[in-house]
């Protein structure tokens, strides 16, 4: 018996799939799945965000759609590691929501923040908010630093709070003890697994589109996402030692350090997302979770957009533009964090946390 | 993109491995190919969609095969499976040519995957499709239509134009349309005709509506009837097929691997009148696996039963349908409708004859029963742990051995002993020149690819002079 009718599917192809075992050197799934003879809840969350959704044992499998056996395990996966994302929301309630409305809700904060911003800074003096301003410290004569530290950094530590809980709820639904997390051998194998995207390529064939091996390139764009998104993170990182440690304050020269990274991540980010959500319109819709399809799109959406207002500050800092240029890029990285743990930002952690248990398992089974 | 008004170089009839291994040689030697699958897209490949690999000789380890496997020992094999039944110049030839088909099936772009888990210890013998049978397919279909090979599925040969051995046209079901397709050589690699009921009851009677296809419902035979009525010298044993026990509750058509069982060392068999009818632990897999489809055709309505306790159930790979389970032999017998009474009886005398030893399934154990008939003369152990467990089964048909006779070079040869003008065999559809008998994991792929490549090749330069 299972939690979920999807669950209860995902068992069914799972025993379909364990009395065949063509699609073994696919990827990581597989493997696992031929560790069990039985697939409890916990499980088959497990398979299913160890799946990156590559799509080759679907064009692989003799007894996928239309043929009666019906196996579909992307798709299948896909709806389970969506349940699973809405079962270990923190707080709970949040969930549904924005499994349903994920895109609006996002867009819907980010105006709201920006707007916010905006106003508070109209209503103490239009004439600063539309000058032109140069140099250090230009930002804060907008939004005084302080005020920008207490509200992202409250943003911040909320969405690393509530991906903590999530994440333990996940560690916990699968069974694995917490001292797997402190296995250096299982976490760097995880973590070369997770860099290079080693399951996304099909066991060699790379992920692809269609039957007739027609490439969607998603390992590229998923890496210039990830790292796009890594080089900004740096970015801010610098930015901030610069500013508590060295007493340097931004806005910086665009040869330092901070704008170099977060221009090259930046136009990761422009690339990455566009590149894939083409890849997931182009994608065979027999394999695609379509109810999940705005929480999917409201990450890369923000990711986008995210970039998209941090580099047209960066080239428009020095004009009056550069007022609501920061407010709505500030808008957008507040939405982008306060969503982030109830959206599809949280597949990298529970991904790499199975990644970790199958890098356990493989080692202490053979 | 097919014109029909054109004649092409070859027409390949078919679309696995062997049609298209044929249509690639065929293209790679400049001519101009039509294939002419019956299947829609999806299901197209017939029995190849179920395969998962080929064994091909070789002198060395490679990144997927863990040791050599001499052109010798694989000739000793065939012999051996097929109590001697091939023909020889033809079996060493083909073993030859399945050296450089490792090199050759790579660069038309198949994958192979290094030994795992489930490769079933044939890691060194054979060479495994990453992805199985239909990921094989997919990238052998996509790189014919790359260099050129013009496919049309659902079109099926209704009728062919031979005279005197010499192939003029065929006519296919297109569209709602008979077109007529003319070419300058046939490759004919339709398979088999274990799909068609009718076919088979000629030799097996009303038991073959019992039985189960494990591969696609297009293997009709239609082709290899035509060839054979237009004087095609015909070969292998027309009333004999390769038959393994398969789970009963399968679909008639295209179950697959994942309707194998191969549990009957773990228990009993029974027949539907709750006797056992055979030993169950004579010999070790894969023959037994063989032995097992025409032992259960052979009993009333075609079904049989394995029976086996609690004690067993995690002992063997898992399969598609659940077993069915009762707490006690009695209720069992319930459930699978058969003599309750008689089924105690059975699995009470066989308990009874049990003697006890060290039991090893992938041995010839000691474990054996002592004054039943007939007797299990390995891994017997008493069924004693409730709950109990029973598999039903039925014969599923893999594959026929009637074929067309060719040469080396995939030549159809007539009866009158002369050669073909312009028509070549390969795979299922002449398997019976090499393999009269029994069966090895991945030989009918072998045969497939290596005479589809011979027969593409032979075709094309037939076309061209």
């Amino acid at each position: 018996m299972h939690g979920t009718d999807t669950l209860t599917e995902a068992d069914r192809l799972m025993t379909v799939c364990n009395s065949c075992r063509y699609c073994e050197g696919l990827c990581a799934v597989f493997p696992a799945m031929i560790m069990r003879q039985e697939f409890p809840d916990g499980d088959l969350n497990y398979l299913a965000n160890l799946c990156h959704g590559c799509g080759a044992c679907f064009y692989d499998c003799q007894f996928a759609p239309p043929h009666e056996f019906k196996v579909n395990v992307p798709k299948v996966m896909a709806q389970a590691r969506a349940e699973s994302y809405e079962a270990y929301a923190w707080p709970r309630a949040f969930s549904g929501l924005f499994a349903r409305n994920g895109l609006a809700i996002s867009i819907i904060a980010a105006l709201s923040v920006a707007i916010f911003i905006f106003g508070f800074a109209v209503v103490n003096d239009p004439a600063v908010f539309f000058g032109v301003h140069t140099g250090p410290g230009s930002f804060y004569v907008l939004m005084p630093h302080n005020s920008m530290v207490v509200l992202f950094g409250a943003a911040f530590l909320y969405a690393i709070v509530a991906s903590i809980m999530g994440a333990r709820m996940f560690w916990r639904d699968i069974g694995e003890p917490a001292s797997t997390l402190r296995e250096p051998q299982s976490l760097w194998q995880a973590m070369k697994d997770a860099g290079k995207l080693r399951y996304l390529d099909g066991g060699g064939a790379d992920c692809s589109a269609d039957e007739d091996a027609t490439p969607d390139h998603r390992r590229f764009y998923h890496h210039c996402t990830f790292y796009g998104f890594m080089l900004c993170f740096a970015a801010t990182s610098v930015a901030t030692l610069y500013h508590y440690l060295l007493g340097m304050v931004a806005p910086y020269p665009w040869y330092d350090a901070p704008v170099v990274l977060g221009t090259i991540g930046g136009i990761g980010l422009l690339i990455g997302p566009v590149g894939l959500l083409k890849a997931k319109l182009k994608r065979d819709p027999d394999m695609q979770d379509k109810e999940r399809f705005g929480m999917d799109v409201a990450f890369l959406a923000m990711l986008f957009l995210t970039s998209l207002t941090g580099l047209a500050l960066l080239f428009l800092r020095d004009t009056s533009a550069m007022g609501i240029l920061l407010a709505l890029h500030l808008g957008v990285v507040f939405s982008l964090f306060i969503t982030m743990p109830y959206g599809k930002f949280v597949h990298g952690i529970y991904r790499f946390m199975a990644l970790v248990r199958y890098a356990r398992e493989s080692h202490t089974t053979t | 993109m097919a014109d029909l008004t054109k004649k092409y170089d070859v027409l390949v009839i078919g679309g696995g491995n062997a049609a298209l291994c044929a249509a690639l040689s065929a293209r790679l030697e400049g001519a101009s190919v039509l294939v002419l699958e019956r299947a829609e897209k999806f299901y197209r490949g017939g029995n190849t969609r179920h395969t998962r690999n080929m064994r091909c000789a070789h002198d060395e380890a490679t990144g997927t095969l863990t040791g050599p496997y001499p052109e010798d020992e694989l000739f000793e094999d065939l012999l051996r499976v097929t109590e001697g039944e091939t023909d020889e110049e033809l079996a060493r030839h083909m073993i030859h040519e399945s050296k450089d088909m490792l090199n050759w099936i790579v660069e038309q772009g198949v994958r192979f995957q290094p030994p795992l888990a489930g490769t079933l210890g044939l890691g060194r013998t054979n060479s495994f499709f990453l992805g199985g049978g239909r990921a094989m397919l997919n990238a052998l279909y996509n790189t014919a239509a790359r260099i050129g090979v013009d496919v049309l599925y659902e079109a099926e040969v209704t009728s062919m134009d031979i005279e005197e051995g010499m192939f003029l046209s065929a006519t296919a079901h297109i569209d709602g349309k008979d077109e007529t397709i003319r070419a300058g050589a046939l490759v004919a690699a339709a398979g088999g005709f274990e799909s068609n009921i009718d076919w088979l009851k000629e030799y097996w009677g009303e038991a073959a509506e019992n039985f189960l296809i494990r591969g696609t419902a297009n293997n009709q035979g239609t082709i290899l009837k035509m060839l054979l009525d237009k004087n095609v010298q015909q070969i292998g044993d027309p009333t004999q097929c390769h038959a393994v026990a398969i789970d009963a509750r399968a679909p008639k058509y295209d179950g697959g691997i994942i309707t194998r069982l191969d549990c009957v060392v773990f228990g009993i068999v029974v027949n539907k009148h709750s006797e056992r009818f055979y030993d169950e632990g004579e010999d070790i897999w894969p023959k037994r696996y063989a032995i097992w489809g025409r032992l259960v055709a052979a009993q009333p309505d075609q079904i049989a039963y394995i029976v086996f306790d609690h004690d067993s159930l995690h002992r063997f790979m898992p399969s598609l349908f659940p077993p069915i389970k009762a707490d006690t032999i009695g209720e069992l017998a319930a459930v699978l409708e058969i003599p309750a009474e008689t089924l105690e009886k059975t699995v009470t005398e066989f308990n009874g004859a049990v003697v006890d030893g060290t039991f090893d399934h992938t041995i010839l154990d000691d474990c054996h029963t002592d004054g039943i008939e007939p007797a299990k003369t390995h891994w017997a152990r008493r069924l004693e742990t409730p709950p109990y467990y029973a598999y039903p089964v039925r014969p599923g048909i893999t594959f026929t051995y009637l074929g067309t006779r060719v040469n080396k070079e995939a030549r159809m040869i007539m009866d009158d002993g002369k050669l073909s003008a312009n028509m070549f065999a390969a795979g299922e559809i002449m398997s019976g020149n090499v393999l009269g008998k029994g069966y090895a994991a991945g030989i009918g792929m072998t045969i497939g690819s290596v005479f589809g490549r011979i027969a593409g090749r032979e075709a094309a330069n037939n076309a061209r002079n």
